[in-house]
C-alpha cells in the first residue's frame, strides 16, 4: 500500500487529567510499539495529544491494540484512536 | 509529515461529520452458473457466491480496524438473473432469489443485488419470467434487491416494460403490504443503468464486467456541509472550490479502502462510486447540505441550481482523487433516507414535481418516495415514463424507486426502519395518463444517440 512504512497515528482527545501521556506510553511500551513523535495541545478546551508511532511488524487489524487503547480511554475518560498513517497521507497529500 | 491540523480534521470527519465508506460491493459473474435445471443452477449460484465472497465481511472489518474508517455495508452484486436463468426452463424464478438470499446470509452481507433484467429494447422470454417473479421474489427473501433497466439513450424507452413495471410495483407492494410495501424499497427501475454500481437497490454486475470485482461506494454529505459552514457568505465560486476539496479527501479514503480490499481479496479493483449518500441520521443529510447554500428549506427555489453545482463539484473533486470513477457518482436524494428531505416533505415544501426537476441534475432519480396505496398502476408507469425520458434524452442515469403503500394516504407516514428510514406519503397528480401508457411500443432513441 501507499508509503510502505508501517506507522500509525494515535490520537487522544478529551478532558485533561494527570497521567494520560504516562499511561498511553506505558501501554504502547508493553506492546512493543515505539513512539516516534508526540505533540500535545489544548484545542477548543479539549486536551489533544497526537502520537506518531512505529508499528514495525505489528498489524493493527490482527492485534488487540485497538481494544486495549479503547479500554484505557474508558478508564481515563478520553477517546483514543489508532489509525494507519496511509490514511492521512492518502487524504492530505497528492 | 502530516500536521496536527490535518489529523484533527480527519478525526472530526469520522467522529462528528459521519464520513464513512458506505459499501464495499463485490461483483460476481454468474455466467457460468447457467444450467438446464433450476435446482442445479441455484446450487451453482449459491456455491459460487459463498466461495468468492466468503471473506468479504471479515476483510471489510479488518480494513475498518486498520484505518479507523467505518465501513457500513459489505454487499454483493451479480449478473442479471434473467440472463443466468434463461437456460433452465423454469416458469418462476423465485427459487433464484432464494438461492441469492441464502448466499447473502451465509456470507454475512446485508444485500445482494442482481435479481435484474435489461429490457431497454425488448423482452426475452426469460426477462418476462423474471419480471413476473419480482413480487414473490421480494416478498419471500430478506436481502435480495431487484432492478430493471427500461430505457437507454442508445435505444430509447421500452414503454411496454414501463407499463408492465407499474403493475409489478403495485403487485410487489401488495405482496409485502404487511411490512408497509417494503418490497418496493428493494426494487428500482432505471434509464441508462450503470453496470458497476455498488449501491443498492440498483447494483448488478453487467455483462462487460470481469469475473469478480470490487467496487466501493463512498459517502459524506456531512463532511461537505461542514466544509461549507466555513465559507458562509462567500460567492459560489468559492463554494464550488470548497466542495471539490472535501470531495477529493472523501474519495481518497474510498480509493485507499478499495485498493486494500482488492489486494487482500485477490480481486481486481473496479471503480469508486463518488456518491453523497445520506442516512436518516442528523448531520448526514443531502437536504441540509443544500440548505447550507442559503436555502430556507430543501425544495424551495434555488434547490435545483444548488444541487446541480453540488453534483458537479463532487465529481470534479472526486475524479482528481481516483482515476477509476463509475457507478452512479453524484448526490443521492432519497426522501425516506434523508432527515432533511423527510422534514421538507413533511412540511409540504418538497413536492414530487420538484424532486423530478432535481433528478435532472443529480445522479439518480425519484428515490424512496412513498405515495398513496390507491395510486393506479398507470399513474406509477407515468411517473416512471417521465423519469425515463429525463435520463434517456439527457444522456444520464435516472431511476425510480417508489413505494405505493397499501392502505395509506397523504398525511400518513411509513416507517421502514434502519437506513431505509421513514417517509411521509407524498401527494401524486392523479389525472389519468392511462391512455398514453396503454399505447405501449417504444419511444425512439433521441437524435443525439446517433454518435457513430
Amino acid at each position: 500500500m501507499a508509503g510502505g512504512k508501517n506507522t500509525a497515528v494515535i490520537s487522544v482527545l478529551g478532558k485533561d487529567k494527570t497521567g494520560i501521556i504516562a499511561k498511553v506510553s506505558t501501554l504502547l511500551a508493553e506492546n512493543k510499539i515505539n513512539i516516534n513523535d508526540i505533540s500535545q495541545t489544548i484545542l477548543d478546551d479539549i486536551f489533544t495529544m497526537i502520537m506518531l508511532v512505529d508499528l514495525k511488524d505489528h498489524k493493527i487489524e490482527e492485534s488487540d491494540i485497538v481494544e486495549k487503547l479503547n479500554k484505557l480511554g474508558e478508564e481515563l475518560g478520553v477517546t483514543i484512536t489508532i489509525q494507519h498513517t496511509d490514511l492521512f497521507d492518502k487524504m492530505h497529500r497528492i | 509529515m502530516i500536521t496536527d491540523f490535518e489529523i484533527l480534521e480527519t478525526m472530526k470527519m469520522f467522529n462528528e461529520q459521519h464520513l464513512d465508506i458506505r459499501t464495499i460491493t463485490m461483483g460476481i459473474s454468474l455466467m457460468d452458473c447457467a444450467a438446464s435445471s433450476i435446482e442445479e443452477s441455484c446450487d451453482k449460484i449459491y456455491n459460487k457466491i459463498c466461495k468468492y465472497a466468503g471473506n468479504l465481511v471479515a476483510t471489510g472489518e479488518a480494513i475498518s480496524k486498520k484505518y479507523g474508517v467505518p465501513i457500513i455495508h459489505k454487499r454483493i452484486s451479480v449478473t442479471p438473473i434473467s440472463i443466468v436463468a434463461a437456460a433452465c426452463g423454469a416458469k418462476d424464478y423465485t427459487p433464484f432469489a432464494k438461492a441469492l438470499d441464502r448466499a447473502a446470509k451465509t456470507c454475512g452481507v446485508n444485500f445482494v443485488g442482481g435479481f435484474s433484467a435489461m429490457v431497454q429494447k425488448g423482452y426475452t422470454n426469460s426477462d418476462k419470467i423474471l419480471l413476473d417473479s419480482i413480487p414473490s421474489a421480494l416478498a419471500e427473501t430478506e436481502f435480495v434487491c431487484s432492478s430493471v433497466n427500461l430505457a437507454s439513450t442508445r435505444t430509447g424507452i421500452n414503454m411496454d416494460a414501463v407499463r408492465d413495471m407499474g403493475v409489478i410495483i403495485k403487485r410487489t407492494a401488495e405482496a409485502t403490504k404487511d411490512n408497509d410495501a417494503l418490497g418496493c424499497a428493494k426494487l428500482v427501475v432505471f434509464a441508462n443503468a450503470p453496470e458497476d454500481n455498488p449501491f443498492m437497490a440498483g447494483a448488478f454486475l453487467g455483462v462487460g464486467e470481469p469475473e469478480c470485482v470490487i467496487n466501493v461506494g463512498i459517502s459524506g454529505p456531512g463532511v461537505v456541509k461542514h466544509a461549507l459552514e466555513t465559507v458562509k457568505g462567500a460567492d459560489l465560486g468559492v463554494v464550488a472550490e470548497t466542495i471539490k476539496k472535501a470531495a477529493f479527501k472523501i474519495t481518497r479514503v474510498g480509493e485507499l479502502v478499495a485498493r486494500e480490499a482488492s489486494q487482500r481479496l485477490g480481486v481486481p479493483f473496479g471503480i469508486i462510486d463518488l456518491s453523497l449518500a445520506p442516512t436518516p441520521a442528523v448531520g448526514d443529510s443531502v437536504a441540509r447540505l443544500l440548505e447550507e447554500f442559503g436555502l430556507e428549506e430543501c425544495g424551495t427555489w434555488g434547490t435545483t441550481a444548488a444541487l446541480a453545482m453540488l453534483n458537479d463539484a463532487v465529481k470534479k473533486g472526486g475524479t482528481m482523487a481516483s482515476s477509476f470513477v463509475g457507478g452512479l457518482s453524484g448526490a443521492f436524494i432519497p426522501v425516506s433516507e434523508d432527515e432533511g428531505m423527510i422534514a421538507a416533505a413533511r412540511s409540504g415544501g418538497l413536492k414530487l414535481e420538484k424532486l423530478e426537476a432535481m433528478t435532472c441534475v443529480c445522479s439518480v432519480g425519484l428515490d424512496m418516495i412513498a405515495i398513496p396505496g390507491s395510486t393506479t398502476a398507470e399513474t406509477i408507469s407515468g411517473i416512471i415514463a417521465d423519469e425515463m425520458a429525463l435520463g434517456t434524452f439527457n444522456n444520464k442515469t435516472t431511476a425510480v424507486r417508489i413505494i405505493p403503500v397499501p392502505g395509506k394516504d397523504v398525511g400518513d407516514e411509513v416507517e421502514f426502519g434502519g437506513l431505509l428510514g421513514m417517509a411521509p406519503i407524498m401527494a401524486v397528480n392523479n389525472a389519468s395518463c392511462a391512455e398514453f401508457i396503454h399505447r405501449g411500443g417504444r419511444i425512439p432513441a433521441p437524435i443525439h444517440s446517433m454518435r457513430n
